[in-house]
């Protein structure tokens, strides 16, 4: 046990400290669906309070919700992308030679990817804050927010890591994140209510987990501690969390097992 | 199966190991032994199945059939064991460029399982021996190849390993890095650890390696050391370029081979590769037949046998390699 803590936390420190070293890409990261997103796409539309279906005092505290999933989205989907690299230039075959449980490469990956989200999350919600979106729940919601985006997030980062073990190349797994983000968010209620869309949209955005998580986080922010969206939103992520596992632990054992 | 070492002992144990991808055997019924503090070489050109069999043995790869064993423990088996007692030296250059070379070497100090003052103690005297203590501290990604190269050695020595495991160390690398690596690995033979490389230099062979298995097509062709495969291969290589080289060359074959003295010839699109008894008996013999063929000289050269040599009688074909820069054995 002291071992697999030992080496754990080595292999996660390192996946800081590149990260720490990738001064541009971090701010990036951190930046991108703050400035992007919110700002600039909530201003926008700032206006736009009649949009069928927004029950939100303005659109920026409608988006922040969408803009925190998003944000889990991204992150998740990317998560498998360093083991990727490390597989290509032969790094990853020097762990594996190693005397390691090689679970730890992988939750030394889980345990970075969901902290960076944590942390991203915390700071979305603060900006929205300073631009007026106040959670009904406060304290408390910002909590179950982090916890909502963390049970999207272990789904989405198995997919990724497991991708990345399972392409040839990487041009292949940059074009799958690419195919998959765009619609996940354009078939949720991330950017505009059910109401608002066409009744095949609608129906297709129901069939989304990112809906559910979307849905419990935006109730946290404009209305307060109603049960319904957070019972369903805990029985779709860990349905949804059950089955990404189900699909990518065989890919794992059969590449780091 | 014991055989005459440093202390007898047998480091690995290669049996009947077979790894096929689809329909293509990479490797096919490969058998051999390693003598613990030995220093073994797998020669071969490229695809030849070297990597291959290498990475089996490291336990990154399964074999379809067939075993390994190193000291004793089975490479599939009882893989973690065996982990814990080897090094590796990656072919590509296995590096975060990320990380500093000391961030390495601490990171693999906690993967090994070492206590913080042995994985600093171990840094410092790896850093030391692969002279790289003026640029442990500062990013791999400002390493030039030969550093790299180094700083992929002293990952391998973190676990103070019983084998170490060197994926073509010295490929690509100047004359001189090569043979500050070479000087490397004879340090690592003095401090008893076995060391276990590929190679598609035939001088890398002839030169470092204790024994040599010659590895073509996925086949052992033939294992001993480099001195007594030539010895075996006996009689001297006359090699003669010919003007005119495109003129119709049997006849004049099938007299040189009547000669006595000749062992064998064979045509090598500018000329001819003669093996012989002795060079200095055969060669006036030989440009005696050449000259009554009619057929001009135009440079002659004769040696003793060369590991190339040894190649081409235990495969039936010339050494080739595209990455290849350095030939002579
Ligand atoms: N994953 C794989 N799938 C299919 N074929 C493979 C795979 N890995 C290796 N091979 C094939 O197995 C053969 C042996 O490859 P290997 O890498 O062991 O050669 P090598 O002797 O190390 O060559 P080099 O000197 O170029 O490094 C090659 O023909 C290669 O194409
Ligand atoms: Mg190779």
């Amino acid at each position: 046990m002291a071992d697999y803590i030992q080496e754990t936390l080595a292999l996660t420190m390192r996946w800081v400290t590149r990260l720490s070293r990738e001064r541009f890409s971090l701010l990036f990261t951190l930046a991108q669906p703050m400035l992007f997103w919110l700002i600039l796409f909530g201003s926008l539309f700032q206006g736009a309070v009649d949009i069928r279906g927004i029950d939100a005092p303005n659109y920026m505290s409608f988006l922040a919700a969408g803009v925190v999933v998003m944000t889990v989205l991204n992150n998740g989907l990317a998560g498998g992308v360093d083991l990727l690299f490390d597989k290509e230039n032969g790094f990853l075959e020097r762990l594996l030679t190693s005397p390691i449980s090689r679970s730890s490469i992988i939750v030394s990956r889980y345990i970075f990817v969901m902290g960076i989200t944590s942390m991203q999350v915390v700071v979305i919600l603060l900006v929205a804050y300073f631009f007026g979106v106040h959670p009904e729940t406060g304290f408390g919601g910002v909590a179950g927010t982090v916890i909502i985006g963390l049970l999207f997030g272990i789904g989405l980062t198995s997919i990724s890591m497991a991708m990345a073990f399972a392409v040839k190349s990487h041009g292949d797994f940059f074009s799958v994140i690419g195919f998959l983000s765009l619609p996940a968010i354009f078939l949720s209620t991330a950017l505009v209510p059910f109401d608002a869309m066409p009744g095949w949209m609608a129906f297709l955005a129901h069939l989304n987990p990112m809906t559910y998580a979307i849905e419990a986080i935006r109730s946290l922010i404009l209305v307060g501690w109603a049960l319904a969206p957070l019972v369903k939103v805990v029985l779709v992520m860990i349905a949804f969390d059950a089955l990404c596992l189900y699909g990518s632990v065989g890919i794992f054992k059969r590449n780091v097992g | 199966m014991t055989q005459q070492a440093s202390d007898g002992s047998t480091a690995i144990e290669v049996v009947g190991l077979t790894k096929r991808y689809d329909t293509v055997d990479a490797i096919s019924d490969i058998n051999f032994q390693i003598k613990t503090g030995e220093i073994f070489g797998l020669l071969g050109p490229n695809g030849a199945g070297k990597t291959t069999t290498l990475r089996i043995l490291i336990t990154v790869l399964t074999p379809t059939s067939g075993s390994a064993r190193v000291h004793g423990f089975d490479v599939c088996q009882e893989a973690t064991k065996v982990r814990r007692i080897i090094g590796y030296v990656p072919q590509e250059r296995a590096i975060d460029r990320f990380l500093s070379g000391r961030e390495h070497l601490l990171l693999l100090g906690d993967l090994y399982h070492l206590s913080k003052q042995d994985t600093l103690r171990r840094i410092d005297e790896i850093l030391k021996l692969v002279n790289l203590e003026d640029k442990a501290d500062q990013r791999a990604r400002d390493y030039s190849g030969g550093m790299k190269r180094k700083l992929d050695i002293a990952c391998g020595l973190i676990p103070d390993p019983k084998v170490l495991f060197m994926d073509e160390p010295t490929l690509g690398l100047d004359v001189e890095s090569r043979l500050r690596i070479w000087e490397h690995v004879l340090g690592l033979k003095e401090r008893g650890i076995t060391v276990v490389l590929t190679t598609n230099y035939l001088d890398e062979a002839d030169q470092l390696c204790d024994r040599v298995a010659i590895i073509d097509e996925g086949k052992v062709r033939v294992i001993g050391s480099p001195k007594k495969l030539k010895a075996d291969l006996g009689g001297d290589g006359i090699s003669l370029a010919l003007l005119e080289s495109e003129r119709e060359i049997d006849t004049l074959m099938s007299s040189l081979q009547a000669l006595p003295g000749i062992r064998t010839v064979k045509a090598n699109g500018a000329g001819l590769d003669i093996r012989v008894d002795t060079a200095e008996a055969a060669l006036p013999r030989v440009l005696e037949t050449v000259a009554k063929s009619g057929h001009g000289v135009d440079a002659i050269d004769y040696h003793r046998p060369r590991l190339d040599d040894v190649f081409v009688a235990h495969t039936g074909h010339a050494f080739r390699n595209e990455a290849s820069v350095n030939t002579d054995g």
